[in-house]
C-alpha cells in the first residue's frame, strides 16, 4: 500500500506519454515491421507472410545500394562538416568578440528556415547552368575570377553531387552544434581555467587540457543529433533534385516505391532498414550515456 | 545567454506545433465525415467534395469554371475544393492513397486516365461507370481507340474530361533560321544531323529537364522509331523489350541526349524552356501545357514567337494523357458526385473546362470555335478518325504504379550509363513482375 502511493502518483503522471509512445511510435515499428515481411502491393492492404522476401529484393536492388553510399557519405560529410565548422565558431564567439548576440543569431537563423526553403535557395545558389542562365556561387566565381571552383555540384557525376547537398544541409544545422558547443564551453566554471592558468598552462594548453575533455558529452548529443537528421533528410533532397539518382538516399526510395509504385512492403523494409541504421548511432549512445551516469 | 536562446527555440517549436494543429483540425472541419450518406437515404446531399492535383496557372481556373458551373446547377451545394499542390499529382496522390486506405474517400477524384487508375480498380475503390456511358450515351461520342484503352474487363470506371498531347515538338523559329535550318526535323535521323548544325552554331539542340521529362522523351523516342503499332505493343508485351528495333531506338534515344543540355538540365519543366525563349537553344519535347507557359507566362505569339510541331516521326499518331474524374466506392455524397460525373463528361461541362485549361475535350463533338492558336491543331488531329492513339509512358497511360517505378529506377541508370542492352532487359524483367 505505501509503495503504491510512493510510486503510484509518478506513474499515473507519465502514462499518458507512454500510452502515446507505445502506441504512436512502438506499436507503429511493430506494424512497420510486420508490413515489411508481408506481400503488400496494390491499395488493398495484404499482410500474407512473405518472410524476408522484401529484404532479399532490396539487396540486389541497386537503385537501394546507390541510395545507401550516397547517404554514408551525406552522413560523413555533413556531420563532419558540421562538428568541425559549429566548434570552429563557437570558439572565436567564446573569445568574446564584439557584437556577439548578433552574430550568434545570425549563424542560427538558418536552423528557422524550412529544408524545402533552403533547398530551393541553395539549388539555386550551386546551379550549373551556364551562360545566360549561370546562377549563384558559380557566377560569383567567375566574376572574382575564381571561375575554376565552378563546378556542377549536385549535378555532378561524383559523390560530390551528394556532398554538396550536404553543404547545404551543413549549413542549416551549423548554427545550432555552434550553439551547443558554446553552451559546453561556458559550461566550464572560470574557477577550473583559473587553477591551469596558476599552474602555468597556457591558453591553447588549458583549452585542450581542461575544456576539451569536457566538450566529450556534447560531441557525442551532436553527432547523434545529427546522424537521426541525416538518415530521416527527405525534404532537402526533394526539393533539390528529386528522383535524380545521383543524390537520391533511401528515406527518398522509400517513399516513390511507396506511393508512386504501391510497393507498400517494399517501403515498409527500407523503413524497417532505416530505423535499424539510426539504432546503430544511438544505442551505443545510449549505452555510453547509462554507463557515464553510473560512474557518477 | 544560451538558455534564453532555447528558450526563444522553444517558444518557437510551440507556436509551431500549435500553428500545424490548427491546420490538422481545419483539414478536418472539411471533411465532413459526420454527414449522413446523402445516396443512401434518397435525400438530395448538401455537401460535395472534389479532389485534385490542379494548383497551377490555367489547371486551377479550368478547375473553377467547372466547378463554378456545378454550383450554378446544383446552388444549394456546398462544393470543397480538396486541392494538393505538386508535380504531376505525386504529392495528391500519398494524400489521396492515405484517405483511401482509411475508407475516407472524397465524393470524385482526379486520375489520369489508363494504367494509373489499374490499382483502383484492382482494390475495388472506384465504382463501375459504364451504366452511366450507356445513359449518357458517352461510347458514341469518344473516340474507340480511347475507349479501348480505358475499358477493363468490359468495364469503364472513370470519365475523362480533357486531352493532352505528348508528342511535341516545341521550338524558336528564330533560333532555326539562325541556324540556317528551314524546318524542324521528321525524324530523330534529321534531327541528328541538324544538332550538328546547330551546335556550330552556338545553339543547345535539345533542352531537358528533371527525370520525368527525360521519361517524357524516352517515350516519344520510342514512338518516333518504332511507330505507333511496336510502341503500344511495348506496353501489351506484344513488342519484345529486348528485340533489335527496341535496342536501335535505345541507342537513338542515348544519341539524342548527348545533344541535349542533359548535364545542366534544369530543375522543372518550364526553366528547360527558358534557354528556347532566350534563343539559345533550339528545341523542346514537352507535353501541350507548354503552350500555356509560352502564350500565356511568357506573352508569346504563336507561330511567330515559338513553333510546334508533332515529334520527329510521329506524324499522324497522337500521343495522349488524360485526367479523369471517379466515382470512389463509399463516395458519402454519391448522388453528387454522379451529376459532377454527368457535367464533366458533357459538351457544355468539356467546353467549360478545357479552353481555360489549355486542353482539349475527350469528346469528338466539341465547339471548334472555342480552340484556337495552337489548340486547334490537337483538335483537328484528336478528331481525326485516321489519326493512330497511343497512350504516354510519363503520364501513366500505358504503365503504372509499379511497373512505372521500376521503368523509373532502370531510367535512372540507362541515362547515367547509356547501357541500351541492360535497360531493355530491367524493363522486360520489370514488366513481366508486374503482369
Amino acid at each position: 500500500m505505501l509503495r503504491i502511493r510512493k510510486w503510484g502518483p509518478a506513474a499515473l503522471l507519465v502514462a499518458p506519454s507512454l500510452v502515446a509512445i507505445g502506441v504512436f511510435v512502438y506499436g507503429f515499428l511493430g506494424w512497420n515491421l510486420r508490413v515489411s515481411l508481408s506481400d503488400w502491393r496494390g491499395l488493398r492492404a495484404t499482410y500474407d507472410f512473405a518472410g524476408l522476401d522484401n529484404y532479399r529484393r532490396l539487396a540486389g536492388d541497386t537503385r537501394f545500394i546507390d541510395g545507401v553510399q550516397n547517404v554514408v557519405v551525406f552522413t560523413v560529410v555533413f556531420v563532419a562538416g558540421t562538428l568541425i565548422f559549429g566548434f570552429l565558431l563557437a570558439l572565436l564567439l567564446e573569445r568574446g568578440i564584439r557584437g556577439e548576440a548578433f552574430f550568434r543569431t545570425v549563424f542560427l537563423f538558418p536552423m528557422a528556415i524550412s529544408f524545402i526553403a533552403t533547398a530551393i535557395i541553395w539549388r539555386w545558389l550551386m546551379s550549373n547552368a551556364s551562360g545566360a542562365q549561370e546562377t549563384g556561387l558559380n557566377k560569383l566565381f567567375d566574376s572574382v575570377g575564381l571561375g575554376f571552383l565552378a563546378n556542377d555540384w549536385f549535378k555532378a557525376d561524383s559523390y560530390w553531387a551528394v556532398a554538396s547537398v550536404a553543404i547545404a544541409a551543413g549549413w542549416a544545422l551549423v548554427g545550432y552544434i555552434m550553439a551547443l558547443f558554446l553552451a559546453g564551453m561556458r559550461g566550464v566554471s572560470d574557477d577550473l581555467r583559473e587553477a591551469a592558468r596558476v599552474d602555468g598552462a597556457s591558453e591553447a594548453k588549458a583549452f585542450w587540457h581542461v575544456i576539451r575533455p569536457m566538450l566529450l558529452p556534447v560531441v557525442m548529443s551532436a553527432i547523434v543529433i545529427l546522424a537521426h537528421i541525416s538518415l530521416k533528410t527527405f525534404d532537402l533532397i526533394y526539393a533539390m533534385d528529386a528522383k535524380s539518382r545521383k543524390i537520391e538516399t533511401p528515406a527518398l526510395y522509400m517513399w516513390f516505391t511507396t506511393f508512386e509504385g504501391l510497393n507498400f512492403s517494399i517501403g515498409a523494409a527500407i523503413a524497417t532498414l532505416l530505423v535499424l541504421g539510426i539504432a546503430l548511432v544511438i544505442v551505443p549512445y545510449i549505452w555510453y550515456s547509462v554507463r557515464s551516469e553510473r560512474r557518477r | 545567454m544560451v538558455s534564453s536562446l532555447r528558450r526563444k527555440g522553444m517558444a518557437l517549436a510551440a507556436v509551431v506545433a500549435a500553428a500545424s494543429l490548427a491546420l490538422a483540425s481545419c483539414g478536418d472541419d472539411d471533411d465532413g465525415g459526420d454527414e449522413p450518406a446523402g445516396g443512401d437515404t434518397g435525400q438530395a446531399s448538401t455537401e460535395f467534395e472534389f479532389f485534385s492535383w490542379w494548383t497551377g496557372a490555367g489547371d486551377s481556373e479550368g478547375k473553377q469554371a467547372l466547378l463554378d458551373l456545378f454550383a450554378e446547377q446544383n446552388p444549394d451545394v456546398e462544393i470543397t475544393d480538396a486541392a494538393v499542390a505538386g508535380g504531376a499529382g505525386t504529392n495528391a496522390q500519398a494524400v489521396l492513397t492515405t484517405r483511401l486506405q482509411a475508407g475516407d474517400p472524397p465524393d470524385s477524384y482526379q486520375r489520369h486516365v489508363g494504367a494509373e487508375l489499374q490499382p483502383d480498380i484492382e482494390a475495388g475503390l472506384v465504382e463501375d461507370l459504364t451504366w452511366l456511358y450507356d445513359e449518357e450515351g458517352w461510347r458514341d461520342v469518344f473516340p474507340q481507340d480511347m475507349l479501348d484503352l480505358i475499358t477493363v474487363d468490359d468495364r469503364i470506371y472513370s470519365v475523362p474530361v480533357n486531352i493532352h498531347r505528348s508528342n511535341l515538338l516545341w521550338y524558336n523559329p528564330a533560333v532555326l533560321a539562325e541556324a540556317g535550318i528551314t524546318a524542324p526535323p521528321t525524324s530523330w535521323d534529321e534531327f541528328l544531323q541538324q544538332a550538328a548544325t546547330l551546335e556550330a552554331a552556338g545553339k543547345i539542340p535539345l533542352t531537358i529537364g528533371p527525370s520525368w521529362t527525360q521519361k517524357h522523351l524516352l517515350e516519344n523516342v520510342l514512338l518516333g522509331e518504332l511507330g505507333a503499332e511496336a510502341y503500344s505493343g511495348l506496353w501489351d508485351g506484344s513488342t519484345d523489350w529486348e528485340s533489335s528495333e527496341v535496342v536501335a531506338a535505345l541507342d537513338t534515344f542515348t544519341e539524342v541526349l548527348s545533344h541535349s543540355n542533359l548535364g545542366e538540365a534544369a530543375a522543372d519543366w518550364q526553366p528547360a524552356i527558358d534557354p528556347i525563349i532566350e534563343g539559345d537553344a533550339a528545341y523542346n519535347v514537352m507535353g501541350d501545357w507548354a503552350n500555356t507557359y509560352f502564350a500565356t507566362a511568357q506573352g508569346l505569339a504563336f507561330e511567330t514567337e515559338y513553333g510546334v510541331t508533332t515529334s520527329p516521326g510521329t506524324e499522324g499518331i497522337f500521343n495522349f494523357l488524360s485526367d479523369s474524374f471517379t466515382l470512389p466506392e463509399g463516395a458519402p455524397h454519391r448522388d453528387l458526385a454522379i451529376e459532377w460525373l454527368r457535367l464533366a463528361g458533357s459538351q457544355e461541362g468539356q467546353d467549360t473546362f478545357n479552353p481555360i485549361k489549355g486542353s482539349i475535350p475527350a469528346r469528338t463533338d466539341a465547339d471548334p470555335a472555342l480552340y484556337t492558336d495552337y489548340l486547334a491543331m490537337p483538335l483537328t488531329d484528336w478528331n481525326d478518325p485516321e489519326i493512330e492513339l497511343v497512350g504516354s509512358l510519363a503520364h501513366g497511360v500505358v504503365a503504372g504504379g509499379a511497373f512505372n517505378t521500376d521503368i523509373d529506377s532502370a531510367l535512372g541508370e540507362f541515362v547515367a550509363s547509356g547501357d541500351s542492352a541492360q535497360f531493355a532487359s530491367a524493363v522486360k524483367e520489370a514488366y513481366e513482375a508486374n503482369q
